[in-house]
């Protein structure tokens, strides 16, 4: 058991220092001068010279290599090429603002769908499985950026609910102070993006939970409950249900990190300040200090929800035993 | 060829696959013509009898979907967009399995340390941001669908070679390879002989998967302004309705790409669904 979660977190983290040291030396290979908005060909040569020793851009690539993975364990991310100020700062607020939109709306539709799933999946057959199993489809199938304009086309514009996009009122937090995440205006702005991320991400968990509901049918856990006399309402809750929750607990924990980057076309169009946005911003400006940063966090995100689904899987399931 | 008559016979026993196959064939077709019975070009600028510039006209008998902010004529639009996502989607899905499939076979086969390296590289893979990932592929050449369709199936193919390394695994195990291997079959005979046939329905599952998911990929792309600046595709029409911040006065801009995306996509999926139900047979018991 130790031996194998040894063996899987050696693995992982070989798997994240590889991936690092890719990216490090494949975002190099990004045409255009990424240090232009920050050392201006304007300046004296002298002062140029100056600020890419700050850098460390004078130096050797292999050398720029080492020092980037000294400064990482000690989890210095750099310099932002193109605002100058540290990665950290660049990224945290950013990170912060995703993680509020997609989390939560990835929670309600992962309890919504499995609920729904379950309900639908054991009235098989009939005309709402038909039709919900059909629509969902249809929702998967549509790009998550258009239904987001047409919410906006609808909700913000024809009904005038809601605001068009960004994260407050412009100019109501001139200071970007954590109060603002506890105001009105914040939630305000947070409704729509949210609305759309979970109906759109509703899907997956629905189809799943309803073919494993589908799956627990003529079981003999399940007829046995029945024998028992109880209710068709508790066989289900009490029995089919606990069991198929298993592949959705596990499948949770492994989309946090996609889910993150999956925000990017989100965020774009409801101009959500948050790290899918960044990431498309900081890759078009050759910003690699930032897109290494951003990369690396979903990377481990990714690593750590696959441990914490197997860890799940091992501990929800008494019959998977590790070799 | 005997593979994809089968597909096809296969699907068409379920109605919705019937349904999913007369529509997809529909948007197939509408692929191959679409450019030669578009009334405009891509990027053509529609004026009107005065000679003015027909900006953001509302649907009308000679513009059926109406006019962009540039003039430009948005079922023209779509029909060439028809062709880009087409092109695309079916090219990429093609790649990545042909991709997956070999490493998965290779990767499952041989197991050791073959296997191991071919995992990790799936893991980097899948640990990657997936979009910006390949945004940052695409920022490395020149920008057009040919780097498009290789920077999506190089991302791709890791789920493919994971569900077919799976499979590959189990089935080594079984008496039909021992019985091969004693009549003295070498490996590549084993694998592409005897393992391989037996992979394809599930080949031909993740044909429909990586089809529909590379259709909305490309979409994003475009999008989000990395697409073929020469190409117009169901994405890139979305990306200048949103850009121009015009969209508001044109409701009929931003209907057609996502209906047609929704459409063609739900249409593989579906079909994809009733080959897996027919396939696999306890699946169908169940539906």
């Amino acid at each position: 058991m130790s031996m194998f979660w040894f063996r899987r977190l050696w693995q992982s983290a070989l798997t994240l220092f590889t991936m690092l040291t890719l990216m490090f030396f494949l975002f190099r290979m990004l045409p255009g001068d990424p240090t232009a908005t920050v050392i201006s060909p304007a300046l004296y040569p002298k002062a140029q010279e100056i600020l890419r020793m700050q850098f460390g851009l004078d130096k050797p690539l292999w050398e720029q290599y080492f020092v980037y993975v000294k400064n990482l364990s000690v989890f210095d991310f750099g310099l932002s090429f193109h605002t100058g100020r540290p990665v950290a700062d660049e990224i945290g607020s950013r990170l912060l603002n995703t993680v509020l939109l997609v989390f939560p709306s990835l929670i309600t539709a992962y309890a919504l769908g499995s609920i729904v799933g379950a309900v639908v999946g054991w009235s098989r057959g009939s005309k709402t499985e038909t039709i919900l199993v059909f629509l969902s489809t249809a929702l998967q199938s549509a790009p998550v950026f258009w239904l987001s304009m047409l919410s906006i086309l609808y909700f913000s514009i024809q009904l005038d609910l809601f605001p068009i996009g960004h994260i407050v009122s412009p100019g109501k937090f001139p200071d970007e102070t954590w109060r603002m995440y506890f105001s009105a205006d914040f939630l305000h702005h947070l409704a729509l993006p949210f609305l759309v991320n979970t109906l759109y991400q509703f899907c997956f968990p629905f189809l799943l939970m309803r073919s494993s509901i589908l799956a627990t049918v003529g079981e003999d856990y399940v007829e046995l409950a029945r024998m028992k006399g109880l209710s068709e309402r508790s066989v289900l809750y009490r029995h089919a249900m606990r069991n198929s929750l298993l592949p959705l607990a596990t499948t949770l924990p492994m989309t946090l990190g996609w889910a993150v980057a999956g925000s990017v076309v989100i965020e774009t169009v409801f101009s959500w300040p948050g790290l899918g946005l960044l990431m498309v911003e900081a890759v078009g400006r050759s910003d690699y200090p930032v897109v290494q940063a951003a990369f690396l966090l979903i990377a481990v995100l990714t690593v750590l929800g696959t441990l914490i689904a197997d860890f799940l899987y091992t501990l929800l399931d008494p019959r998977i035993v590790n070799e | 060829m005997n593979i994809f008559k089968s597909f096809i016979q296969i699907t068409w026993k379920s109605t919705s696959g019937r349904i999913s196959l007369i529509i997809f064939g529909f948007c197939l077709v509408l692929a191959v013509v679409g450019p030669h019975i578009a009334p405009y070009g891509p990027n053509e600028r529609c004026y009107d009898a005065a000679g003015k510039l027909l900006r953001l006209a509302s649907p009308s008998w000679d513009h059926w979907l109406g006019t962009t902010v540039l003039g430009r004529d948005i079922l023209s639009q779509m029909l060439w967009g028809a062709q880009t996502a087409m092109l695309v989607g079916l090219l990429t899905a093609l790649g990545t399995v042909v991709i997956g499939l070999n490493f998965g076979l290779i990767a499952g086969y041989f197991g050791g340390r073959i296997d191991a390296i071919l995992m990790r590289i799936t893991d980097i893979l899948l640990g990657l941001p997936f979009l910006p990932f390949i945004i940052v592929l695409l920022s490395l050449t020149d920008r057009n669908i040919w780097t498009i369709i290789l920077a999506m199936m190089f991302v791709m193919w890791r789920s493919t070679a994971r569900i077919v390394r799976a499979e590959v695994m189990s089935l080594r195990q079984r008496q039909f390879i021992a019985a091969a291997r004693t009549t003295g079959a070498n490996d590549t005979d084993i694998l592409y002989r005897e393992i391989a046939p037996n992979i394809m329905p599930l080949a031909v599952t993740s044909i429909t998967f990586a089809l529909a998911w590379a259709i909305i990929t490309e979409a994003s792309i475009g999008f989000l302004g990395f697409g073929d600046p020469d190409v117009v595709s169901w994405g890139s029409i979305l990306y200048d309705a949103y850009a121009s911040q015009m969209m508001y006065r044109a409701p009929w801009w931003v209907f057609p790409p996502g209906i047609a995306i929704m459409i063609l996509v739900t249409s593989v999926y579906f079909i994809g669904r009733a080959y897996e139900e027919v396939i696999n047979p306890r699946l169908q018991e169940r539906m």
